[in-house]
């Protein structure tokens, strides 16, 4: 049987290169010709022997493990990269924190010092450097003593009474220092002007506080800044501090 | 393309750029070299790899580039590596009666690797490419940048050299079987 088939054709069969029909004649002449038959087969075989070169040179442990670190190496710089700005975004963090710590914990320390101020005064021999019941006496006193001035509120028809005042410190600024009674109780009112780092130091707006035993109330009243504390019930100090407010409004 | 998606497609090709890489250089050292220098160059380059392309392919790309400017690429037919300490692959027994299947089914295994490793280098690479890799002749084109048509020519010429030889190394196995 005269056969003028390629054998080139006959390898590219054997390695899938053939389209589908191509691949389909092809197997069909196979069956009829015993040369290209034979051949076929001692491609096939040749084919299997090669398998010998695969994987016939393995690498070493040693090398797999070089390239795999050659390769993860960006990734590792990548994950420092993360794990260092992971660590700075904590330390702006903790920074942040610690500031906001701070200004809160600032708080309580010059509510500290206002109740230092209280009780201080309360203690002293001589509780206030002003002396009088009457209001129109105690503010004139703080004139030229103090860069601002504020009103008393009337307290006839209240049981609070006025007690006199005393000049203070607060933050290096100078204040006024109002002592007021009510019953047995003592209650004093602080005032000064609201600048920035008083009005930092003594927020204001946040109703009642407790300070040790002490309630606490701050308010503002235009550019004063009024800290009302004493050991008077709650209710007391805040109708207190609202008498300041509305008579300084 | 992403650094990670790259580790995951390059990394499984290492075994198989390393048998080729020794194959090629003849050389454990010369191998790791080549390898080690072809993830350099494909770490370096597969930002700019489109991804949906043949990674395997463009792989072997570079390995075969940088074998062929390689000293021992220049000196590719200097080789010696018929040792034989690791022949631990068994010939998968032919299912076929054919006379040529027995013979090569009986065919040493070294003397495959010796009728490979004895061809000239340019058929020994693409018998490589094509049975060991199983590349597509198209693939095998872009590796060894030549035209589809050159690829089919060679790797016939290449497949008859090395009949030839395994003929030669067993004429009388061979006058038997045909």
């Amino acid at each position: 049987m005269h056969c003028d088939q390629d054998d080139a054709t006959l390898v590219q069969y054997l390695d899938g290169e053939l389209s589908p029909d191509q691949a389909i004649a092809l197997q069909q002449h196979i069956g009829e010709c015993p040369r290209c038959a034979a051949e076929v087969s001692e491609l096939i075989g040749l084919k299997r022997s090669l398998r010998v070169a695969r994987a016939r040179f393995t690498p070493t442990t040693e090398f797999r493990r070089k390239i795999q670190q050659q390769i993860a190496k960006p990734q590792h710089s990548w994950w420092r990269t993360r794990f260092v700005l992971t660590l700075a975004t904590a330390a702006v963090f903790l920074v942040i924190a610690s500031v906001l710590w701070m200004q809160h914990s600032h708080r309580p320390d010059s509510l500290s010092e206002v109740a230092d101020l209280h009780a201080g005064a309360l203690a002293s021999a001589n509780p206030v450097d002003v002396v009088s019941t009457d209001r129109h006496t105690v503010k004139p006193w703080f004139q030229n003593k103090i860069p601002f001035s504020f009103n008393i509120p009337e307290l006839a028809g209240t049981e609070f009474s006025l007690l006199g005042g005393r000049l203070i410190y607060l933050h290096q600024q100078p204040g006024a220092q109002l002592i007021f009674t009510l019953r047995k109780h003592e209650i004093s009112v602080l005032i000064f002007q609201r600048t920035a780092e008083l009005a930092h130091a003594l927020p204001a707006g946040g109703g009642i506080e407790k300070h040790n035993s002490f309630n606490v109330e701050t308010s503002d009243a235009q550019e004063l800044r009024f800290v009302v504390i004493g050991d008077a019930d709650a209710n007391e100090i805040h109708k207190l501090a609202q008498m300041i407010r509305t008579a300084n409004e | 393309m992403d650094l990670e998606f790259f580790e995951q497609l390059a990394l499984p090709l290492f075994d198989s750029l390393y048998n080729l890489a020794h194959w090629l250089t003849g050389d454990r050292m010369e191998a790791e070299d080549l390898v080690q220098e072809t993830y350099t160059k494909a770490l370096r380059g597969f930002k700019s790899f489109q991804e949906g392309t043949n990674l395997r392919a463009w792989m072997f790309r570079i390995l075969r580039n940088t074998f062929l400017t390689s000293r021992s690429g220049l000196n590719a037919r200097n080789t010696s590596w018929l040792e034989d300490e690791d022949m631990d692959v068994k010939l998968i027994a032919a299912h076929t009666d054919t006379p040529e299947a027995l013979l090569l089914r009986h065919e040493n295994q070294q003397t495959v690797v010796d009728a490979l490793e004895s061809l000239p280098a340019h058929y020994r690479e693409i018998i490589l490419l094509c049975e060991v890799e199983e590349f597509s002749y198209r693939e095998i084109a872009e590796i060894l940048s030549l035209p589809i048509g050159t690829v089919m020519s060679r790797l016939y010429r290449a497949k008859h050299a090395l009949r030839q030889v395994l003929r030669a190394s067993a004429p009388g196995r061979s006058q038997n079987a045909l």
